[in-house]
């Protein structure tokens, strides 16, 4: 593909310049906000003397531009840390230290981070077959019953919050079919199968959702292309209704879709809390929630900075993707 | 038997009868051309003899036999069979009708196989000998290429090469050269033709341009409001028309090779700018006063670094009091460009536009502006009234009644009723709407219109009652108009001095008879040379002549 480092290059740059970004904008927000960060590290029972040298050492009394490069320091070269009785080296990329537990954020963020990526790429392939696979076969059959009936189906599934449809899985599935036990997380590397088999009512809980977007998307834009010009030539020409469906029309439609698939990876990344809690998956989500429940801000900022880079980075696949689908679009 | 037979055909969307007991036959290597003005129906019977208005809602009545196959009762297979292998069709905008996601090769090799059971690769080589066929130089490597990277001209090409890769009985053509230049029209149709004489298959040619039909067929059937006006032989119908509509129609078409019509009332003008005019050279002011705009090395480029394109490259030219001038050339060749800077909405990269002498600064209301297409330049959710009225608030006006008044006469002014004030532009027709849009341009008391392409948007009729319009605004209000066209006829019959543009320079300007009569430059003579002709004869002649010159 010509231009394609030169494109990668220039993602690449307008990808850290957008995290940069949000790491500003989130450092400020969570650090500059009133409160007393060392007293709340401290716990309530804390004299003052205690809150003070904890303060000290959280180095909250350097200015704030300081600290955030101290932060910036630590991401690109690595940070040693005094826990008072020896230095711990945190390499680069290093987020910081946990206020609460003193591990080190990328560790936390490390040990989540299988349990969500497994949660979100899996639900992703369900959603797609499912979603792209419906709105297929209800542009194919528009019109006739069902089609109508695919399509009830599909706005029953936009409007049904997710955790509805997993407590119902659950409760129907494991409670009274018990066809699978109760969710729990087993990695990949220490059985496929058990992974597999105990997340597969999490992927459909978030899934099933997702897939009705997805159905209404597919079924959206490509009824859009069955109106344009080069559909009527095939017709014209006698090529068949399921090769100008599924060949021509789907083509059309695979666009949007790339770039809807895109968002949806990156933002459930860290957004899949109510089925990461649900199925007691410890995921990102249910982390980060954790985090800014007890204000251990490092963690919060570091997480945050990560999903975000799972944002780009979907974002950026999706644009390559977009390039491959339509080769008329130029990667600049 | 015939190879079409078309019998007491109807077609209706819901309360619209579109065709209305339309009858004729094809035979066998015969060429029919359905010549009708936008709304006549001709396209209907087009997409009627492949059945495709079936599930469309359509009602469709009469007999329809193709080949040997009743198109309305056929079932769905042996429809799908007749489309593409007995009768083919070749679309308007070459562009939107192939699939943009495919390479052309494969696209044709699809349609091959679904109607040969052919390998995959069988069918992609006889891709590449079709498109070889209809002159694609190097087909074997373009045809890996999507249709965006071709040409207009090729893409039609290409559109004809899928057409003929089944080997059909009869093609149907709808506006096959509509969307492309006259240089590239010539071409399509000159290919057209031969392909006829090699193959014997039948034609069906949709268009709303005599001319083309001229060119191309044995016989003519126009068509208005979904009948049949006048059905014959090609040089009996367009050389002796028996109907008054017909007569209308072939009146209306501007002649490429007859000098401007005088209006009547030009010659009550009194003063001395109409002998000013006529007595001066081209190029050469009759007195300084007189030029109202005036173009010194205007350059335009788009772009930057290595991608840098010069859509206009040191144009010169100059405006009179009450003169038009023609800017004509073809798609790419930079008139639009130069239209926009004339007016102020584009800057140029370099050289200066004057208004009267004087280098303007940012926008002189004094030049207007009507663009090519009245659909998408007026605001559809504004009532045309306000529309006309933006100048007038533009200046400061502020009294509604004086707004509303001054609106009210410029609408009688373009042949309009004052009472349209509060219409919205889809209740008005193609005409009426390029009207509105030149009662928009004289809001501000221009001195000088650009009309960028103001009637090709337009049926001829329609197009003569604009170009009239435009006339006598300006014998009588004394305007100065710059009417960019890519249409040479339309630009003989308006203009007093023309200027030929290729490739953002011009490269010849002159008096209009002059250019047009005698033309220097080799590209005006090509262009000249492909406009088609009226008459069959003359347009058998031209074709051999230009058959000699590519061969030279």
């Amino acid at each position: 593909m010509t231009g394609f480092t030169g494109f990668a290059l220039r993602r690449a740059v307008g990808a850290i310049v957008t995290l940069l970004a949000i790491s500003v904008i989130v450092y400020v927000v969570f650090y500059a906000t009133p409160g007393n960060v060392a007293q709340i590290t401290c716990g309530p029972r804390c004299s003052p003397e205690q809150v003070h040298q904890v303060a000290q050492q959280l180095k909250l009394d350097d200015p704030l531009y300081l600290r955030y490069w101290h932060f910036l320091q630590g991401v690109v070269v690595g940070q040693d840390y005094s826990t008072g009785t020896s230095v711990e080296h945190c390499s680069a990329p290093c987020l910081g230290l946990s206020y609460q537990s003193d591990q080190q954020v990328m560790q936390i963020i490390v040990g989540k981070l299988p349990v969500s990526l497994s949660l979100v790429l899996g639900a992703m392939v369900l959603w797609l077959l499912l979603g792209v696979g419906t709105g297929v076969l209800s542009a194919w059959r528009r019109g006739r019953l069902s089609e109508r009936a695919l399509t009830g189906v599909t706005l029953a599934g936009v409007a049904t919050p997710s955790f509805v449809i997993g407590l119902v899985l659950m409760i129907v599935v494991c409670g009274q079919l018990e066809l699978l036990p109760f969710p729990e997380y087993v990695p990949l590397s220490d059985d496929p199968e058990q992974w597999m088999w105990n997340l597969l009512l999490p992927w459909l809980t978030l899934a099933l959702g997702e897939a009705a977007y997805f159905a209404r998307l597919t079924r959206a834009s490509m009824l859009e292309t069955l109106a344009e010009d080069h559909i009527r030539t095939f017709r014209a020409y006698g090529v068949g209704e399921r090769s100008i469906v599924g060949r021509h029309a789907l083509r059309g439609a695979l666009a949007p879709i790339i770039a809807l698939n895109a968002n949806d990876v990156g933002a459930t990344v860290g957004g899949a809390v109510l089925t990461e809690t649900l199925f007691g998956l410890p995921g990102i989500g249910q982390e980060l929630v954790h985090a800014v429940n007890v204000v251990d801000l490092p963690v919060v900022v570091g997480m945050v900075l990560v999903i975000g880079f799972f944002v780009v980075l979907a974002n950026a696949v999706a644009d390559v993707l977009y390039a491959v689908a339509d080769r008329r679009v130029v990667l600049t | 038997m015939s190879l079409v037979q078309v019998t007491d055909l109807t077609v209706e969307f819901g309360d619209l009868r579109a065709v209305d007991g339309l009858s004729f036959t094809l035979a066998h290597g015969a060429a029919l051309a359905l010549v009708g003005e936008s709304g006549s129906g001709k396209s209907t019977v087009a997409s009627a003899l492949l059945g495709l208005h079936r599930g469309t809602g359509a009602r469709v009545g009469g007999t329809v036999e193709v080949a040997g196959v009743d198109v309305r009762t056929a079932p769905d297979e042996e429809l799908r069979r007749l489309r593409g292998a007995k009768a083919a069709m070749v679309f308007q905008d070459p562009l939107s009708s192939l699939d943009p996601y495919y390479a052309i090769g494969d696209q044709i090799a699809e349609v091959y196989r679904v109607h040969t059971r052919v390998s995959r690769r069988a069918a992609r080589a006889r891709a590449v000998e079709v498109l070889d066929r209809v002159g694609i130089p190097d087909a074997r490597r373009r045809s890996r290429s999507r249709p965006h990277e071709f040409s207009g001209g090729m893409r039609q090409r290409a559109l004809i090469a899928m057409a003929l890769s089944c080997e059909p009985d009869l093609l149907i053509a709808d506006e096959p050269t509509t969307a492309l230049d006259v240089t590239v029209q010539a071409q399509i149709l000159d290919l057209l033709h031969t392909l006829r004489e090699e193959t014997g298959m039948g034609l069906l040619l949709v268009t709303h341009d005599v001319g083309v039909a001229a060119e191309s067929v044995d016989e003519v059937l126009v068509m208005r409001h979904g009948r049949v006006v006048e059905h014959g032989p090609v040089a009996d119908v367009l050389g002796a028309p028996a109907e008054t509509y017909t007569r209308k129609l072939l009146a209306a078409v501007p002649r490429v090779d007859a000098p401007r019509a005088e209006f009547p009332a030009r010659e009550v003008r009194g003063g001395a700018s109409p002998e000013g005019r006529t007595q001066a050279g081209p190029d050469v002011p009759s007195s300084t006063e007189d030029v109202v705009l005036e173009a010194v090395g205007l350059r335009r480029e788009f772009g930057r670094g290595k991608r840098a394109f010069t859509a206009v490259d040191d144009v010169s030219l100059t405006v009179r009091r009450g003169e038009t001038l023609g800017i004509v050339g073809e798609s790419g060749s930079g008139k639009t460009t130069l239209g926009r800077m004339l007016v102020g909405l584009l800057e140029p990269t370099a050289g200066e536009v004057r208004d009267d002498g004087h280098a303007r600064v940012g926008v002189n209301p004094a030049v207007q502006m009507v663009f090519q297409d009245p659909v998408s330049s007026l605001n559809p959710r504004r009532s045309v009234g306000e529309s006309i009225a933006d100048p007038l608030r533009a200046r400061g006006e502020r009294d509604e009644v004086r707004i509303r008044g001054r609106v009210t006469e410029l609408l009688e002014r373009v042949g309009l009723e004052g009472a349209h004030y509060d219409r919205y532009p889809h209740e008005f027709s193609g005409g009426q709407r390029q009207r509105v849009g030149i009662a928009r341009a004289l809001a501000a008391d221009p001195r000088v219109i650009v009309c960028d392409e103001p009637v090709s948007a337009l049926d001829v009729t329609t197009q003569a009652q604009v170009v009239a319009l435009l006339a006598e605004l300006q014998r009588e209000l004394g305007l100065a108009l710059v009417f960019v066209a890519h249409d040479l006829a339309v630009v003989r019959q308006v203009s007093d001095r023309v200027a030929v543009m290729r490739q953002g320079r011009i490269v010849e300007s002159g008096a209009a008879d002059e250019v047009y009569d005698d033309p220097q430059d080799p590209y005006t003579k090509q262009l000249l040379a492909a406009v088609p002709a009226l008459d069959p004869e003359v347009a058998a002649r031209r074709r051999a002549a230009r058959r000699e010159l590519a061969a030279a």
